[in-house]
């Protein structure tokens, strides 16, 4: 069973210069997949495509069976898509349990209080003070509320770009450990991430994407080679620069 | 000094209060300064007072003022019809112009540009069609009753009063408890992210565009209703409109309704000081203060 | 030769307003400051040098019987002052701030032409303002000329000043500002002064406007500067393509003869009992214009040249 596919994808912010230039893998139902590159590779912009943030200028995005190419993000949440951005990924204005009370919107009516509850319960730390505003929460209970709106819906697919970006060594641990149990429930993990050894001792499969374009594409066992990286990461520079 | 000038100022400020409401909606939501809102009100205005006339036409009985009011039941039914007609306008509005632009991606400030193009095509054409000639909802007199300590209201202002007190309320507690109210001020922070949560940002913008209309219609009849009828009415009052929404800091609903009613207040205080003829420039001085001492106005975020 | 004359009348008026659009175009763009108080500035240009120039009147204060010229510099000085408080006040906050407060000038402004009678002479306003080559006057043919060629002049002087100046350094800082205020400030740009000091010539350049305007008609009043000028000027600048001296010429020369022609055709059409009426669909007509432009053609006729401009639409990157 597949869980999403993309077919020779190409996003970005002027269709002149696309960011993302023809993307193609496919992710089963319950797989873990990482998505490496260097910096400016387009991994960012490629999973805000996905979760329709960013145009599409070809190819296709399919949900399962479903095409879901430039579907407004709303309608992608609504459609079983979790996504969970870098930065600005809570409202800090709104209180913690209001944050969850709208994703809580997009299941049925009485459903809403049980995945709230128990979205509290797998993270106590915002079960504390679900009144306070969420802006007053440290970076790290940020990660957990961002996460646990993303979870609330039980979507198929969650994605997450670089949760681990600005925690503490400890914090990344707990937030590694949280996707774990997320991924061990079944749940179809996409990741984002910068931080290789973290990313690599959860997932079964990374993609490296350099330069808009897939350079690889893989069980993540050869990746723990660093040499391997660096020739993958460094390599493709190196030709680069050489152009 | 007269105290009336308190009765005079809190109606004023009631209606600058209601239409300031729509006006800091959405400015927050949809983020630019709205340069048409003041034309909402001039055409709730007369497009509730058209709907009184077509009313009138159908059932003579409607138009007869009921007691104590100077007006019949015509006028709140035709207010119904005139939010609904004043709702269209600006959903139509939105559809041929702003979402367009927004859809582009183009910058603020450009649309702020067409909401001053669109401001001067309409109110030009209030003028066209109704004339430059002030009209009126009545023309039964009321008699001011007292109401002690030196200060006069006629029953239609203190109805003002009331009713404006009672919708703010409500505004106030539906922004603040339902989920609409909830996704509004979601997409106020951050439309994108709104988006990601399952917000559908569009009908959040519809939703926005609703409410503001809705009170510049009654805003606009309210004025109406205590003055006159005139195709610059709403232009008149959209400098006091934005100084209350800057007053009270861009996106409050409690803010708007009390920067209204500060200005409302003062200018009816200045107009006893130094003279009616510069009751337009309070607002500019109120305005010019609070950017120099608290841009982000009373109830606002340092950011804004 | 009585068209002749009228021809030169009105291309005179035409490149008066030509100069404010010159004025906005530093404002907006290069700059992009949204200013929608125009009209205010105008007029302290006016009423700044018709009060140094008139002869001495005794209803009203001023009327110093100073040479024309004099006049113009005090009008710009004044314009540069105003541009530069509302600058300091509102340039550091969000760009429709300025718009509001701009507006509320031109209100505050227009009642301060209204009230104060013994400086401005209240809404009759003000006659008597020296005309340039007014011993000509009664040859409407050479002193309409001759007025156009000085009008003509100072649109001359001022597009080669701002052409050269906008190829200047401190040019190239204030398009980089507007493109990207990050990187312009990472290269060491100080945004909000770059902005105030476009702000300010601005405004000095819209007050010449006005005193130009004001000593070629020889009177002015408060109706002249209602919110209506601003908006014309806007459309003017719109429609010639922003960020374009020429441009800028090209829409006010262009919507001033829109106006004109729809204002004789409505007088042809309609009964003189309705022509008040009618006029406002001239403002329509404007208005509709205006927002089609930005709807479908941002750029205007003549589009800016160096580089395109983060203004006219394009999608604000957010990576």
């Amino acid at each position: 069973m597949t869980a999403l596919t993309l077919s020779d994808l190409q996003a970005g912010y002027d269709p002149d210069l696309p960011i993302v230039k023809g993307v193609s893998f496919t992710v089963s139902k319950g797989e873990a997949v990482c998505i490496l590159g260097p910096n400016g590779a387009g991994k960012s912009t490629m999973i805000k495509a996905i979760a329709g943030l960013v145009p599409c200028f070809g190819g296709q995005v399919q949900l399962g069976e479903t095409e879901v190419t430039g579907m407004p993000s709303h309608l992608l949440a609504r459609n079983g898509v979790g996504f969970v951005p870098q930065t600005e990924n809570i409202f800090t204005r709104l209180s913690i349990i209001e944050n969850l009370q709208i994703a809580a919107q997009l299941l049925p009516k009485p459903e809403r209080p049980r995945r709230i509850e128990a979205m509290l319960d797998m993270f106590p730390d915002l079960a504390a003070r679900p009144r306070e505003l969420a802006g007053a929460l440290s970076g790290g209970q940020r990660q957990m509320l961002a996460a646990a709106r993303a979870l609330l819906t039980e979507p198929e697919v969650l994605m997450l770009d670089e949760p681990s970006a600005g925690l503490s060594p400890k914090l990344v641990g707990q937030v590694f450990e949280t996707l774990r149990r997320i991924s061990d429930t079944g749940v179809t993990l996409v990741l984002v991430e910068q931080n290789v050894r973290a990313a690599l001792a959860l997932t079964h499969r990374a993609l490296v994407l350099v330069d808009g374009k897939l350079a690889h594409d893989g069980p993540t066992d050869v990746l723990h080679d660093g040499r391997f990286l660096g020739e993958l990461f460094l390599g493709h520079r190196a030709a680069e620069a050489g152009r | 000094m007269n105290p009336q000038a308190i009765i005079d100022g809190l109606i004023a400020g009631s209606t600058i209060g209601l239409g300031a409401i729509g006006l800091t909606l959405t400015y927050s939501i949809l983020r630019f300064a709205n340069f048409t809102h003041g034309d909402f009100l001039a055409w709730g205005a007369y497009l509730t007072l058209t709907v009184a006339g077509v009313l009138g036409g159908l059932a003579a009985g409607l138009g007869a003022p009921v007691y104590p009011f100077s007006f019949g039941w015509g006028l709140p039914l035709a207010v119904l019809g005139g939010v609904a007609l004043t709702v269209a306008l600006t959903l139509g509005l939105d559809r041929i112009l702003f979402r367009k632009l927004r859809a582009r991606g183009a910058d603020t400030i450009i649309i702020v540009m067409a909401s001053f193009g669109a401001s001067m095509a309409l109110r030009s054409l209030l003028e066209f069609i109704f004339t430059a000639k002030p009209v009126y909802f009545t023309n039964a007199l009321q008699i001011a009753k007292p109401l002690g300590l030196g200060m006069r209201a006629t029953p239609d202002q203190l109805m003002v009063i009331g009713l404006t007190a009672l919708m703010v309320l409500g505004l106030h507690l539906l922004v603040t408890h339902s989920a609409t109210g909830r996704a509004m001020r979601a997409v106020s922070e951050n439309p994108g992210l709104a988006g990601v949560y399952g917000v559908d940002v569009a009908k959040v913008v519809r939703v926005t565009w609703i409410i503001g209309a809705g009170m510049a219609c009654i805003a606009g009849v309210m004025a109406g209703l205590l003055v006159q009828i005139r195709p610059y009415m709403g232009f008149d009052l959209l400098l006091p409109l934005f100084a209350a929404a800057i007053l009270g800091g861009i996106g409050s609903i409690p803010g708007a309704m009390l920067g209204g009613l500060i200005i409302g207040l003062s200018e009816a205080f200045a107009v006893q000081i130094i003279g009616a003829e510069w009751r337009a420039a309070i607002s500019f001085v109120i305005l010019v203060i609070v950017l120099m001492l608290r841009p982000q106005g009373l109830f606002g975020r340092k950011e804004a | 030769m009585e068209l002749l004359a009228y021809a030169a009348f009105f291309l005179t008026i035409a490149l008066t307003y030509a100069v404010i659009c010159l004025g906005l175009n530093v404002q907006w763009g290069q700059t992009g400051l949204f200013n929608v108080g125009i009209a205010g500035f105008v007029g302290l240009g006016a009423y700044v040098s018709a009060a140094l120039t008139t002869p001495d009147a005794a209803e009203r204060i001023g009327g110093f019987d100073l040479h024309i010229a004099l006049g113009w510099l005090a009008a710009m000085a004044a314009g540069a002052a105003l541009a530069l408080a509302v600058g300091l006040l509102t340039l550091r906050m969000r760009s429709d701030y300025l718009a509001i407060t701009t507006f509320g000038i031109a209100v505050a402004l227009q009642l301060v032409f209204q009230n104060t009678e013994s400086l401005t002479g209240g809404a009759f306003g003000m006659a008597f303002i020296p005309r340039p080559f007014s011993g000509l006057q009664s040859e409407p043919f050479a002193f309409n000329v001759l007025n156009l060629a000085l009008t003509a002049l100072v649109v001359l002087v001022l597009y080669v000043l701002l052409e050269h100046l906008l190829r200047s350094p401190w040019g190239r800082a204030l398009r980089a500002v507007r493109e990207d205020e990050v990187a312009a400030q990472a290269l060491g740009k100080n945004p909000v002064l770059l902005r105030i000091q476009a702000f300010a010539l601005g405004g000095a350049i819209m007050a010449l406007a006005g005193a130009v305007q004001a000593h070629f008609i020889g009177f002015i009043a408060p109706a002249n500067y209602l919110p209506m000028m601003t908006f014309q000027v806007w459309a003017m600048l719109i429609v010639g393509g922003s960020g374009n001296n020429r441009g800028a010429i090209l829409g006010a020369v262009l919507v001033w003869a829109i106006w004109a022609l729809s204002g004789a055709l409505i007088s042809e059409i309609f009964p003189a009992d309705q022509q008040a009426r009618a006029a406002s669909l001239q403002i329509v007509i404007i208005g509709v214009m205006l927002c089609a432009i930005l709807l479908w053609r941002p750029q205007g006729i003549l589009p800016e040249v160096r580089s395109v401009s983060r203004h006219l639409g394009h999608r604000n990157k957010d990576t």
